[in-house]
Parts: C-alpha cells; sequence; structure tokens
C-alpha cells in the first residue's frame, strides 16, 4: 500500500519536472542517442558529423516549427511538406527566368495561398485541420505536377545563396544556423512574450474561454497558417539549398518527422502547452535516430513504424502524465 | 407516410436524383457511355465505397479513422503476397484471414483510443505510420497476385441461370459484390442493438454512458467495422489491379468527403450508410465526366481534391450552425 503510495507521488513528481522542464529529459536522451552511435562505429562523432547533423535537422526543425505553432492551437499542418517542395522547386525553374531575388518573391506566392486557403478552412468553415490541409497538399500537389509539365523545357537553377545556407560551412559552423538561429529566437521570443503568441497558448488551453474573454479565434487561426505556409516556404528554400536537386518530392519526407519532432519535444499535440525549445531538440534525435536506423540497415518501412509508434508512445505518456496532475 | 418517408431522407433522395442527372450528363457528354462505362466506374468506386462505408460507421459513432487508408494497404499487400502461387482453395483461406487482419486492426485502434485515452484522430494518425510501414515492409513495390475467381468477382455483368442474360447483365458484379457486403454486415448491426449503441455514443457520449451504453467497449466495435471494410476495400484493390499496393491512395480524404457529401455530420450520430455510397458513385462519376472532356488528369486530380475540399467545409460550416442552433 505505502509502495503504491510513494509509487504515485514519485510519478506526479516526475510528471510535474517533466511538464516544468521537458527539455531536460529529451537533452539526455539526446545524449543517450549520441552515445549509442558513438558506441556502434567508434570515432564517428567529430566536427564533420556535428555539423551535417545540424544541416539535416535544420529544415525539420523549421517545418516542425509550423506543426508546433498549429498544435499549440489544437491545430495541425500537414500541407507543410508540399509546401516547401512547391516553393523549392519554384525557386528552382524560376531562377534561370527570371532571376533569383524574383523567382523566391513569385515562389512565396503559392506558399501564402495555401496557408491563406487553410486558414480560410480552418478559421471559418471549422474543417478539422487535419482533413484541411491534408485536402489543400492533395490540390497543391496536383498543382505542382501541371506545373512541372509546363516548364519541362526550362533549365533548373539553384541559387548559390541558398546552396551556401543549405550545404555550405564556414569552418566546422554549418551556415544554415546563420539563417536558423535568428529564425528560432524569432519563434521562440514570439511564443513567450508577443501577444499572438500568448493567444495561440490560450485558444489551445481553451477556446471558449477565450473567446469569452474578448479574442476572435478566426482571425488567429488564420494569420497562423498563413504564417505556418510561409515558415513551410522557407525551409523549401533551405532544404533546395541542402539538397541540391529540384525533385517533386524534396520536402515530402519531412512531414512525418515534423510532426513526431514537436510531439517528441512535448508540445501537446491537444493544444495549450509545449514550445519550440523542445521541438528543436525533437528535431536533432529524429536526425540522430535516422542515421542510427541507417547504420542498423532498417528498412525505410519499420522506420516509419518506429516513427509512429514513438509518436503513440509519447502522446499516450503526456496523456497519462497530465491525467494524474 | 410518403411525405414522412421524402422529408426524413430529403438528403439522400437529392443525391440520388443528382446521380442520375449526373449518369445523364455521362451519356450526353459520350453517347457510347454504355454497359461496359458503367461496369468500369463501378469498379473504380468499389474500394472507394467500401472505405467510406468504414469511415461512415466511425464517424456515426463519434470517431475518425485516419489509418482507413493504410490498413487498406496493409489488406492488399498480405492478400497479394499470401495468394502468389497458391491455388483457389487456399485463396478462400486468405481471403478470409486478411477480413480478420483488417477487423483485429480496427480493434486494435479502438482499444488504442480508449486505453490511452488519446483523441482519436492521434492515435490513428500514429497508426497510419505503423500500418504505412508494415505495407512497405510486406511488400516494397507493387506486386504479387490475386486468385482469378477473385478478378472474376468485379469483372463483367451479373448472370443467374435462368434469367435470360440481358435483363440482368447490366448490373455490374462489382456493384453486388458493395451491396451485399454492405449488407451482409451494416443491415444486422443497423437493426439491433448496437446500432442504435453507435449512434448513441456519436450523439452524445455522456448521455448514452448514463443510459448504460458501454461507451469502450461500443468505440471499440465501429473502430472494429472500419478495419473490416477497409480490409474489403483493400481486397477489391488488389482484386481491381491484381497486384497488392502499397502505397495507399487517396483514400483516406475521398471516404471523408464521401461520408460528409452523403450527410454523415462530423459532429457524429448523424446520418447513414445508403447517402455516403450514393455520393462515392458522385465523386466517380464527375471524375469521370472530366476525363470524358479530355481535362489534363493532373488538372482532374486538382478539381476533385477542390470539390472533396470545398465539400468538407460546406460540412464543417452546417456543423457549426447546428451547433449554434
Amino acid at each position: 500500500m505505502s509502495i503504491a503510495m510513494e509509487e504515485v507521488s514519485m510519478l506526479a513528481r516526475v510528471a510535474r519536472f517533466l511538464k516544468a522542464n521537458p527539455t531536460v529529459p529529451l537533452t539526455i536522451l539526446l545524449l543517450v542517442l549520441v552515445g549509442l552511435l558513438e558506441a556502434l562505429r567508434p570515432g564517428i562523432v567529430n566536427d564533420r558529423w556535428v555539423s551535417n547533423t545540424i544541416r539535416f535537422a535544420t529544415p525539420l526543425a523549421m517545418l516542425a516549427a509550423c506543426q508546433t505553432l498549429t498544435m499549440l492551437t489544437g491545430g495541425i499542418d500537414l500541407s507543410v511538406g508540399v509546401v516547401a517542395t512547391i516553393t523549392g522547386y519554384v525557386l528552382a525553374t524560376q531562377a534561370p527566368l527570371v532571376g533569383v531575388p524574383m523567382a523566391t518573391l513569385i515562389a512565396l506566392i503559392p506558399a501564402l495561398t495555401i496557408g491563406l486557403v487553410n486558414g480560410f478552412g480552418v478559421a471559418i468553415c471549422r474543417v478539422h485541420p487535419l482533413i484541411m490541409t491534408l485536402g489543400t497538399g492533395l490540390i497543391a500537389t496536383g498543382c505542382l505536377q501541371v506545373y512541372q509539365r509546363a516548364v519541362i523545357a526550362t533549365g533548373v537553377q539553384i541559387p548559390d545563396l541558398w546552396v551556401w545556407f543549405g550545404s555550405g560551412r564556414t569552418g566546422s559552423f554549418p551556415n544554415a544556423l546563420f539563417l536558423f538561429v535568428p529564425f528560432a529566437a524569432l519563434i521562440v521570443l514570439g511564443q513567450r512574450r508577443t501577444g499572438f503568441g500568448r493567444l495561440l497558448y490560450a485558444i489551445g488551453s481553451n477556446e471558449r474561454a477565450a473567446r469569452l474573454s474578448g479574442v476572435h479565434p478566426w482571425q488567429v487561426y488564420f494569420l497562423l497558417y498563413a504564417l505556418s505556409g510561409l515558415i513551410a516556404g522557407l525551409a523549401g528554400f533551405l532544404d533546395l539549398g541542402l539538397i541540391k536537386t529540384a525533385s517533386l518530392s524534396l520536402a515530402m519526407p519531412l512531414v512525418l518527422p515534423s510532426v513526431a519532432a514537436a510531439v517528441i519535444g512535448g508540445t501537446s499535440i491537444f493544444g495549450g502547452r509545449g514550445g519550440y525549445g523542445g521541438t528543436m531538440i525533437g528535431a536533432l534525435i529524429l536526425t540522430i535516430l535516422g542515421t542510427l536506423l541507417t547504420l542498423l540497415q532498417m528498412p525505410e518501412g519499420a522506420r516509419r513504424m518506429v516513427f509512429g509508434l514513438i509518436i503513440l508512445a509519447v502522446t499516450a505518456l503526456y496523456a497519462r502524465l497530465t491525467d494524474q496532475t | 407516410m410518403m411525405v414522412g418517408f421524402i422529408s426524413r431522407n430529403a438528403w439522400t433522395l437529392g443525391l440520388a436524383a443528382f446521380l442520375a442527372l449526373l449518369l445523364i450528363a455521362t451519356k450526353l457528354i459520350q453517347p457510347d457511355f454504355g454497359v461496359s462505362g458503367l461496369d468500369s466506374v463501378a469498379r473504380a468506386a468499389l474500394p472507394f465505397a467500401l472505405a467510406t462505408l468504414g469511415m461512415s460507421i466511425v464517424i456515426i459513432a463519434g470517431g475518425i479513422d485516419l489509418s482507413i487508408g493504410s490498413t487498406m494497404a496493409v489488406a492488399s499487400v498480405t492478400a497479394a503476397v499470401l495468394m502468389q502461387g497458391r491455388g483457389d482453395v487456399a485463396s478462400v483461406g486468405v481471403v478470409i484471414f486478411v477480413l480478420l487482419v483488417g477487423l483485429g486492426i480496427g480493434a486494435i485502434n479502438g482499444a488504442l483510443i480508449v486505453i490511452t485515452r488519446v483523441p482519436d484522430i492521434v492515435v490513428t494518425l500514429a497508426t497510419l505510420f505503423v500500418l504505412e510501414g508494415a505495407a512497405i515492409l510486406i511488400l516494397e513495390s507493387p506486386g504479387g497476385a490475386i486468385a482469378t475467381w477473385l478478378r472474376d468477382l468485379i469483372v463483367g455483368g451479373v448472370t443467374i441461370p435462368g434469367f435470360p442474360d440481358g435483363l440482368t447483365n447490366w448490373i455490374p458484379k462489382s456493384l453486388v459484390v458493395l451491396l451485399v457486403s454492405a449488407g451482409v454486415i451494416w443491415m444486422p448491426i443497423s437493426r439491433s442493438k448496437l446500432g442504435l449503441m453507435l449512434y448513441a455514443i456519436g450523439s452524445d457520449k455522456l448521455a448514452a454512458f448514463r443510459s448504460g451504453v458501454p461507451v469502450s467497449r461500443t468505440k471499440i466495435v465501429s473502430y472494429a467495422l472500419a478495419g473490416l471494410f477497409a480490409a474489403l476495400g483493400g481486397l477489391a484493390v488488389t482484386m481491381s489491379t491484381g497486384i497488392g499496393e502499397p502505397i495507399p491512395g487517396p483514400y483516406l480524404l475521398a471516404s471523408v468527403a464521401a461520408a460528409v457529401l452523403g450527410g454523415v455530420s462530423l459532429t457524429g450520430g448523424k446520418g447513414g450508410l445508403v447517402g455516403p455510397i450514393l455520393a462515392v458513385f458522385i465523386l466517380r462519376l464527375m471524375r469521370l465526366d472530366l476525363t470524358l472532356l479530355s481535362v489534363d488528369p493532373n488538372a482532374t486530380s486538382i478539381i476533385e481534391g477542390t470539390v472533396m475540399v470545398v465539400v468538407v467545409m460546406f460540412g464543417g460550416l452546417i456543423a457549426v450552425r447546428g451547433r449554434k442552433t
């Protein structure tokens, strides 16, 4: 009896600790994974490996920002993969025609459009974000294929600027961080210190209460999904610079990990809890996990299963922990 | 009596009328459209219709099953792999096995939702990834085989011994397969206490619980039924293509859209299964008409996607209105 009581209070204490500092256990997990990797293949962990890992984690972390922000309101954005792919592809194909600056602007138009349509569906029609973003993603994929047919004759140019950001290194320091650090600072400060950021939490924890306090949730949703589209677009540019080929499936494989990164990072998919700090560590964990699975020669199917099981286990754990406190 | 029937089923009758109009329109666009055209439409619609039936049951019971497409993929590849190089007798066993697998997957979905207390949409999102991975593990690229009697089961028209061919031959066999499987599974349930309980937990969980409905068990049953229909859908995919498809088609969005168009309310507790079946045929015929009008196939998928998203958005708007009054 007393043992059981003690266990409960232990669990409750652990739960409180986890809720207060979700980044601590995550950092431990990250270090464990790095240690495991080093044990499996001694010498793999060096300067070069660290900078490579960061390079590959950056576009993922940016897409996971979309998931984090939308999840704070209880939503999700599954169109980010298509959006990032479209902006990357449009930039690469328009650059030889109209020059890089103009192509960058043109490429952001579809990103913003998809974001606004998502916002309209979620804010005005109250469609579940998952269904809405899945649908716009499907439509956008069709549009991309039609577009590809139209530009098949024009050449492809990967802008130097984005290659520098995506793949370049200054010393052993990946250039991607020059873009990502300010970006992450903006998101972290934005969600904690601005009115918009607090509204996301407010709506996510109790939309009714937020509405009764004079918030118009539809305005927040609209802005949120438009913002999510733009962030995904930016991630597409970076991913283009990293992958260095204009393909129709550029960022598609990142959708699933981006959801997983946010969930692992402690952002609640039910809304109102979490933040971008954990998500960034989540993205790193997933990138390293990917390396580990490749090292173990795990097939693609098994990898997807692992991601799915991680999402399930983590959400179930969080649900249980928050139930008891 | 008659007026009551019409007003109660106004939406379904409207759908039937619209379907008839679409058939006439198809005949006008393509004067050759006849028995074989009808047959191919019914065959193409079969997997969509079965997925929609499963989805509708879950939505009626107040949930949503995002893993429906992946369950179909698992069923499709399992059937194709197991039937390769086996005789007709063994294939009967395979069909039963695949249906049981579908039932089991659905029951696991339901059980996970009940046990973990994580929302339906998150659990089935996770199982979507897991099942997607499983399908790829079972069969990496489209392949495998199917018993000939299963292929013949959905090709061509019905012939009943003793009846003149001309009388029954225009009825596509695939339509009969659809109606029989829907009838055999759903008819007894909808007339029993179980059917009532499914509607009860969908319209008000708490009220259902207080009236003595075993909410958890009924929820698991609803997902098991969805899994069963998904397995039938997966079999239908393999039956119509002759091979197993590890990558699911756009069944998830299509089934939600068809369910909503068919009069099933996304908030649960409302709707039947006749409307969704009609809706599937409406969506399929629209696609056929676009193809007949020689619209670019990619543009067709854009238009189709747009129609589905718009349908879901209208469904959302109606649900919002309903909640307000």
